[in-house]
């Protein structure tokens, strides 16, 4: 485990999900949540646990994405407020 | 009210980065969790169940009835999805 | 949402793309006994590309290979197979999900675990697969009253 690299793995994290809540556009949320568990899914395989980085980068980059997509899609756009 | 939200969120992570200072810390060989069952699991993981995989073999064998709740949690999910979005759900 | 989308660039590419998406979903099932993954893992990739399937070919044209009717059953069956190597488990005088003792012509009991770990790993697969199509179909057939803005 690289000090400098879970530093900066963990800015990214930090910023996605700031970004997540932050921003109006529900399909952009949606896409920020994605990089947000793929950065999670790097910093898991730096600490080693290699089969939960799998997981998060199957499950929450990959098919969590897609049913928030068919949702959004379903749904409305713009968040309100 | 947005000052009220903000200070509820920054007190609940400082709680939770004040409890954090007592977790042991990454890969301490001395952790409790180390010393108890681990051990067990490493040495005797391939001459009970032949999997190398150590992950797997705690995941699907010495604990398979978490794993039988995992799944069983799923299909609750899937069924659930099914019966309120379907088309002729009633 | 989903609707008959003529795209060629979107088909071909799925076409190529889908077989090679299932290869690796199937080694990530049966190879879990030695490299990372397993029937979780597994499950959602081989139900990813159902979901690639559906998104470029539309829900009507591939009713013919997954239907909701026969979703629901192989979400049932993935539980089944799990539940049943336990019962048949606890049948042969073991405990349950005690895979040593489940009757397979194998000379060791580590050999014998291993098989029952993979049958588990099978199950789950083809559990979770089956529910990750179902719901993306639910999400994505139901009907809004024109609330789409």
């Amino acid at each position: 485990m690289i000090w400098s690299l879970d530093f900066i793995l963990l800015i990214f994290v930090v910023v996605c999900a700031i970004a997540a809540i932050t921003v109006k556009d529900l399909l952009s949320a949606v896409i920020i949540l994605a990089a947000y568990s793929f950065f999670m899914a790097l910093l898991w395989a730096a600490m080693g646990a290699v089969d939960v980085a799998f997981t998060e980068a199957s499950v929450g980059a990959g098919a969590s994405t897609v049913f928030f997509i068919a949702a959004v899609f379903k749904t409305t756009r713009r968040a309100k407020g | 009210m947005k000052i009220f939200q903000l200070l509820i969120v920054l007190l609940t992570g400082g709680l939770l980065i004040y409890g954090m200072e007592d977790l042991p810390g990454w890969g301490d060989p001395s952790s409790p969790p180390s010393i108890h069952v681990s051990p067990r699991y490493i040495e005797k993981t391939v001459e009970e169940t032949g999997t190398p995989n150590m992950v797997t073999s705690v995941l699907a064998d010495y604990r398979s009835y978490d794993t039988l709740g995992e799944a069983t949690v799923i299909f609750t999910a899937g069924v659930a999805c099914l019966l309120l979005l379907r088309k002729d759900a009633p | 949402m989903i609707v008959q989308y003529e795209n060629i660039i979107i088909k071909t590419i799925s076409r190529i793309l889908i077989p090679f998406i299932q290869i690796y979903a199937l080694y990530v099932i049966m190879h879990g006994h030695y490299s990372p993954g397993g029937g979780f893992q597994g499950g959602v990739i081989l139900g990813a590309s159902f979901i690639l399937l559906v998104l470029a070919f539309g829900a009507e044209a591939s009713q013919k290979r997954i239907s909701l009717k026969k979703l629901t059953v192989l979400a049932s069956l993935g539980l089944l197979i799990f539940s049943g190597i336990g019962l048949v488990a606890l049948l042969m005088g073991g405990n349950y999900l005690d895979y040593g003792k489940l009757p397979l012509p194998l000379e060791s009991i580590p050999k014998i675990r291993a098989m029952g770990i993979l049958g588990i790993e099978i199950g789950v697969g083809i559990g979770v697969m089956a529910i990750m199509i179902t719901i993306f179909l639910a999400i994505a057939s139901y009907e809004t009253e024109g609330k789409n803005d």
